[in-house]
């Protein structure tokens, strides 16, 4: 169990990283806002509770890696790497514009502490599979950490992974589904449902944990250690969100949340709640 | 004294075999076509750097993309309309764009798929890789080849796409062959036409150009074993020098290396009558491969046939 000191001060910096991302996205007037605020808790239980990693050695060797397959997610990874002093928090505006280093999709390639390149569906994820493999050879100890989304679960590549990273038995492997129940075309049960999601997961030779509420950083505080200590197989931890969480605005478009433009007063009143 | 004899997939294991006792960097990730690549050996080898996904061609080139950006240089493999058409989106992005240091080895190039047929069929392969940035094309056409290639491959940083026919080929090359990655082979020097050869159009060229030789025609060949980056420079100096072309490869005539030559002539203004062998815009069939050499036009017989057409364009 975390302290109460502990949730929070990890709730006060849900509360500033979901600032930093609205505050970039709003700049910008478009963007992914509902599946970036539905994941600020758990990458921040992750980057400030758990991830070895070093901010200033962003390639040290043996340190845990996390995947964000959902690629789209970029602007929250960048408020959390920011915050981290992996660079400087006013590159944050430079999010999709000419010549940046931000793009909505993740790019290893340019973004200092982003571990894989993503934005095409399922295809981190696999990634993620290659890594927690190339952790066991090397037998470093590393945890590798990953987070898909819904709709994405829906891509066939992440069962192709999910089957060899069981068959490997890839105990460093904990993915995370950011269970928004939203896609861009409407509810993952009007579309494509993925339930029964647990058994599923448990069906592939994963351990599956449920979190019932997946804004609560204790919560998902106790799935995470808890998945540290299973051995033999990978874990699947299922975490319940909402899209677009903590800004009313983004919350109240419902699917209509994916991609959308958002007008300066809308970004004023969300920032003016969270302060 | 490298034994010329054995199938190609019996030279790149036993290579890679030694490579990797050597360099723990290399893992080998197969997609259930291990007995027909011939890497079931490196398993019993190397069980933590030889692996195999299953029938999960995806999975195979983004878990290897993982792999490389943890320090490791994986070969992929699976037939070559599998490690290309059927993961176009997965070379593009987890390797390609996210500059994975990845080599795919696409077996059973064009007619060399014989009896599997259409489905299994690539004429299209070395277009689509062509058009994704950052790619290295290769084909080899002898063991010889094939062997003095693979420190180089592994050298380079980036992706590799090799085309492997997988069986014996004909030997072009003997022990003292030098071998550069961009550089292309001239086979013989000529001045009345430049053939342009790839893969097993290589040897049919050869026995083409000895037909032509007794006709009193000089003809200039030159193995593109690379076909991106193209070396521009040799095809260049041969093209001003003959002023005729002929291009040959077990591919589709879009996208290949018909196309790599017109764009060099483009690009250069170079202008000289141009004619090609190749798949003009179909699908594959069921076929020996003799049989599939005759029904698509890519033998010796159809080389010289070309040839003597460009010349007497010219």
């Amino acid at each position: 169990m975390l302290e109460q000191k502990r949730v929070k001060e990890l709730n006060m910096k849900c509360k500033m990283i979901r600032y930093l991302t609205i505050d970039a996205i709003g700049h910008l007037g478009v963007g992914h806002i509902g599946g970036c605020l539905s994941i600020v808790e758990v990458l921040v239980v992750l980057y400030y509770n758990h991830m070895n990693i070093d901010v200033n050695n962003p390639k040290m060797e043996g340190r845990d890696r996390f995947i964000l397959s959902k690629g789209h997610a970029g602007p929250t990874m960048y408020s959390i790497l920011a915050d981290k002093g992996y660079f400087d928090k006013k590159l944050l505006y430079t999010l999709n514009k000419p010549n940046t280093n931000f793009p909505s999709h993740c790019d290893m390639k340019r973004t200092p502490g982003i571990d894989m390149t993503t934005g095409s569906l399922g295809q981190g994820f696999s990634c993620a599979v290659g890594v927690a493999i190339g952790s066991k050879i090397k037998k470093d100890n590393a945890t590798i950490y990953t987070l898909i989304g819904d709709g994405e679960s829906q891509e066939g590549q992440i069962w192709e992974a999910a089957m060899y990273a069981a068959h490997k038995k890839l105990d460093n492997l904990i993915g995370f589904t950011d269970y928004n129940k939203m896609q861009i075309d409407g509810t993952t049960d009007e579309i494509n449902s993925l339930e029964p999601i647990v058994d599923k997961w448990k069906a592939f030779g994963w351990n599956v944990m449920n979190v019932e509420d997946g804004h609560n950083v204790q919560e998902i505080d106790n799935a995470i250690l808890s998945a540290k200590k299973c051995k033999g197989c990978p874990t699947m931890i299922i975490l319940n969100t909402i899209k677009g969480k903590g800004a009313y605005f983004a919350e109240q478009a419902g699917a209509g949340n994916h991609n959308m433009q958002i007008r300066p007063e809308q970004i004023q009143k969300a920032l003016k709640e969270l302060k | 004294m490298y034994n010329t004899n054995v199938e190609m997939r019996v030279a790149l294991v036993s290579e890679i075999e030694k490579i990797m006792e050597k360099d723990e960097r290399i893992v080998f990730v197969d997609a259930d076509l291990g007995k027909a690549g011939g890497t079931l050996k490196l398993r019993e080898k190397f069980p933590e750097r030889a692996l195999d996904v299953g029938v999960a061609e995806q999975n195979m080139a983004s878990v290897a993309a993982g792999l490389s950006s943890y320090g490791f240089i994986p070969f992929i493999s699976s037939f070559t309309s599998f490690a290309t058409r059927r993961i176009a989106d997965q070379i593009a992005i987890s390797i390609s764009y996210a500059g994975s240091n990845v080599k795919i080895i696409g077996l059973d190039p064009g007619i060399s798929a014989e009896l599997n047929g259409g489905t299994h069929m690539s004429f299209e392969d070395v277009g689509i890789i062509r058009n994704i940035p950052g790619t290295v094309i290769f084909e080899p056409v002898d063991v010889i080849q094939l062997v003095k290639a693979l420190p180089q491959i592994v050298d380079y940083k980036g992706m590799i796409y090799i085309r492997l026919f997988r069986k014996t080929t004909p030997q072009v090359f003997n022990d003292n062959y030098k071998f550069n990655l961009f550089k292309a082979d001239v086979l013989k020097e000529g001045n009345d036409v430049s053939i342009f050869a790839t893969g097993i159009t290589v040897s049919e060229s050869i026995k083409a150009v000895e037909i032509l030789n007794k006709r009193g025609i000089d003809t200039e060949l030159i193995n593109v074993h690379t076909i991106k980056p193209i070396d521009k420079e040799t095809i260049v100096s041969s093209i001003k020098k003959t002023k005729a072309v002929v291009t040959c490869e077990n591919h589709s005539i879009i996208g290949g290396l018909r196309s790599a030559v017109a764009e060099v002539m483009t690009e250069e203004y170079l202008c000289a009558p141009f004619k090609y062998i190749g798949v003009h815009d179909c699908f594959g069939e069921v076929g020996k491969f003799d049989y599939l050499l005759k029904k698509y036009r890519l033998s010796a017989d159809d080389i010289v046939e070309k040839t003597l057409e460009a010349i007497s364009a010219k």
